[in-house]
């Protein structure tokens, strides 16, 4: 069953992240992302990450990327020209990206002591609290410091996006009062 | 019927999955020409670093891997609205989503 599972949705995510490179499109690429991040949802609910697997389709699949389909239909973004790219990228890039696969799946397939995941193996431990009682357990003693922080950094997130996209200059603003002066 | 309930999957195949999703996130970053694509190859390779996180924590049995998880997922957030942010202004300001054509700083 596993097995099964595991086999589906890989293919899934490889099959999606192929097709953001293939398709010209951004909003099909948007689209394929969606599918990949999705898949990744179910692959960790077998590996016992049930809260992650939430997280992954509220935040990823759900926030993140509408705000990317949001902004490709708000600049109207059309076909991605086809154009060479750089040399740089070429000549060096690409064999580097598959030189470090190369090592990367072989240090993975040489690796000793690598265990094996079941259908039923979460990770519940002898007091038989579920994932999401660790995980608070955990976040809300010994991380809240780190925690608190990351609740700051996503303000001035939010900040810093809102400045930068706001219309800046004369010309913009001016076009903005006439808008609003015709209504 | 057991015996296909008890089936069970090495950990070195999701780590594999992971490399091939960093690689493929790689890839897309060099070749796609449109601002908005290289910034979701960008996520790809997030996601893809993310499985590993998964994987490590079920491996060790350790929640702090699925913690921070949690925590890229905040500052991928985080980052995602500011890097839209900044391509809006960059459209607003070039009329190109172009990679080859927004090569400059300044304006």
């Amino acid at each position: 069953m596993h097995l099964f599972i595991f086999v589906i949705f890989a293919g899934f995510c490889v099959a999606g992240a192929v097709n953001l490179l293939l398709q010209s499109h951004p909003i099909t690429s948007a689209l394929s992302l969606i599918v990949v991040m999705t898949s990744l949802a179910v692959l960790y609910l077998l590996l016992g990450a049930e809260f992650l697997a939430i997280a992954q389709v509220i935040v990823y699949a759900g926030a993140i990327m509408v705000l990317f389909t949001f902004v490709v239909m708000l600049l109207n973004a059309g076909r991605e020209a086809r154009t060479r790219g750089s040399r740089a990228a070429q000549v060096v890039g690409l064999p580097a990206v598959v030189a470090i696969l190369a090592v990367m799946a072989t240090v993975i397939l040489q690796a000793q002591g690598l265990g094996a995941t079941r259908l039923s193996d979460g990770l519940t431990n002898v007091k038989g609290q579920t994932n999401l009682d660790q995980l608070g357990a955990i976040l809300f003693t010994k991380l809240l410091l780190p925690f608190e922080v990351t609740s700051v950094l996503i303000l001035i997130a939010i900040l810093g996006a809102v400045a930068l996209a706001s219309h800046e200059g004369s010309g913009v603003k001016d076009q903005g009062s006439e808008r609003t002066g015709e209504e | 019927m057991s015996a296909f309930l008890q089936q069970e999957v090495p950990l070195s195949w999701y780590l594999i999955l992971s490399a091939v999703l960093f690689s493929l996130g790689v890839v897309g970053f060099l070749i796609k020409r449109n601002l908005i694509t290289v910034f979701m190859s960008i996520e790809l390779m997030l996601n893809g670093v993310n499985l590993s996180f998964v994987t490590f924590a079920q491996q060790w049995h350790a929640v702090k891997g699925q913690i921070f998880v949690f925590f890229v997922m905040m500052v991928a957030a985080a980052e995602a609205a500011v890097g839209l942010a900044i391509i809006i202004a960059v459209f607003r300001a070039r009329a190109t989503l172009d990679v080859d054509r927004i090569d400059r700083m300044k304006l």
